[in-house]
């Protein structure tokens, strides 16, 4: 067994909540710089060249890529072997959240209640889930979650018989419905079967995944890779206004579902599809 | 084509922007997003005066990241406008004549937007920190209790917009997508 002080959770979340906002992972930069190539639009191509500048600005200076540095997703992955001392580890997230998004000049766009939306003023509470695995080392992930992109995303609870063109038809609805609104080019995170609540959150961590990595499962590669094609033709592009990368990828997770059911779930993300992720 | 104009807007340059152009704006705009709209349509109907005059102003919807020290603002690019539709055909009516955001506007914001001469801008969204780049000044002027959400005068230079809806009804996302469309 191992004993980890949540101290060491929340500086960590802290980091991350500062990292993940100011830099990209590196599949996502490549992602950007080959659209830069490929992108027939005038007009898109100036814009896919100024969020790679605003992506250097970012770094250099130390500005946020996006304003909307998003509330914090946070995903852990336990191993059964440790042992958490010195408090409350839920606390301690939400600590490294409020330190970060404090501390590290990033904008507090939580509120404390739906309906009377007074701003929490240090961006808590986070989204936390957990995740219990064999091992004795903890992972962590940062998603801060902007929402304009989150705003356009949708669950369908599809009925069997529609089948995979069903699940086609969900997907390129949601991205159409999604249009400039979204902050394309976006990553499409998919979930596909589970319960209504399980696909969302499988589409979710699909936006964690590397753009440039496949599903393993041979049909959900595939699918992945026709649903980017027919994406990237539906004319949307760059900022909504027109060309031919309106999509990095689509990244699809799959579970086994009820016989009475087809749930899909289509979290969008913007271009800012931010993660930090660190194993202790 | 690229045109630079100066803000507030007149209305002859409102009235020669088109769909599609790509504007670099100088002079000063404000801030308002959700919340500072609902204030100020509460305001309106309660009769009472607006904490800025809208004549020939420009409204930008975003909420800035807080700025380091020795900088004007964080982070500055669009939010999502359309949850602003509700409050803008009022807002035009009363003379706004420009607003800038990014995504879809309501069918009420357009007939807004030419009935008054008006003119909707994209900036890029996401690019918050690039933008950021043009604004040389932030002062919060009204609702400073909204935190992110308080009308902030900002003094911009070469502010980079492009126009997506303009005084005659042309709708560049419209456009421009059918332009590269391959599949319905």
């Amino acid at each position: 067994m191992r004993t980890i002080d949540v101290s060491i959770i929340t500086d960590n979340i802290k980091e991350m909540c500062i990292e993940a906002n100011h830099f990209l992972s590196s599949d996502m930069k490549a992602a950007l710089d080959c659209a830069c190539i490929q992108e027939e639009a005038p007009l898109g191509k100036q814009i896919l060249g100024q969020l790679q500048e605003n992506l250097e600005i970012a770094g250099a200076d130390m500005i946020p890529i996006c304003q909307d540095t998003g509330m914090a997703v946070i995903f852990m992955e336990i191993g059964q072997d440790v042992h958490f001392t010195g408090g409350s580890l839920e606390e301690a997230i939400h600590e490294g959240v409020r330190r970060g998004y404090v501390d590290g000049y990033l904008r507090k766009s939580v509120v404390k209640d739906p309906i009377f939306r007074e701003n929490t003023k240090d961006n808590t509470p986070a989204i936390i889930y957990y995740e219990m695995v064999p091992g004795e080392t903890v992972k962590i992930t940062v998603a801060p979650k902007g929402f304009g992109s989150e705003n356009m995303s949708r669950v369908f609870m599809l009925k069997p018989a529609d089948g995979i063109e069903g699940v086609k038809n969900a997907i390129l609805t949601a991205v159409k419905d999604a249009g400039p609104n979204a902050c394309p080019p976006m990553v499409v995170g998919v979930g596909i079967g589970g319960t209504f609540e399980k696909c969302a959150l499988m589409a979710k961590k699909a936006l964690t995944r590397p753009v440039n990595q496949h599903s393993e499962i041979p049909y959900v590669k595939e699918l992945e890779e026709e649903m980017l094609t027919r994406i990237n033709s539906l004319g949307i592009g760059p900022g909504g206004l027109g060309g031919s990368t309106t999509a990095f990828a689509v990244n699809i997770n799959t579970y086994p579902t009820h016989i009475a059911g087809l749930p899909v779930a289509i979290n969008i993300c913007c271009h800012v599809n931010r993660h930090a992720v660190r194993e202790i | 084509m690229d045109k630079y104009i100066n803000v507030p807007l007149s209305d002859e340059d409102a009235a020669q922007l088109r769909a599609g152009d790509y504007v670099y704006l100088t002079g000063v705009i404000y801030t308002a997003r959700d919340a500072a709209h609902k204030r100020m349509a509460e305001t309106l109907e309660a009769g009472e005066a607006l904490p800025l005059s809208l004549k020939q102003n420009v409204i930008y919807y975003m909420g800035p990241s807080p700025a380091r020290e020795g900088r004007p603002i964080g982070s500055a690019g669009p939010t999502t406008s359309s949850r602003m539709d509700k409050y803008a055909p009022d807002l035009l009516d009363l003379g706004l004549k420009g607003m800038i955001g990014k995504g879809k506007r309501s069918p009420q914001v357009k007939d807004a937007v030419m009935r008054n001469g008006a003119v909707y801008f994209a900036a890029v969204g996401g690019a918050g920190a690039l933008l950021s780049k043009s604004i040389l000044s932030s002062e919060v002027i009204a609702y400073d209790d909204l935190g992110t959400e308080a009308i902030r005068r900002l003094e911009v230079k070469d502010f980079p917009v492009i126009v997506v809806m303009d005084s005659f009804g042309n709708n560049l996302y419209e456009t421009a997508i059918k332009e590269y469309a391959k599949e319905d």
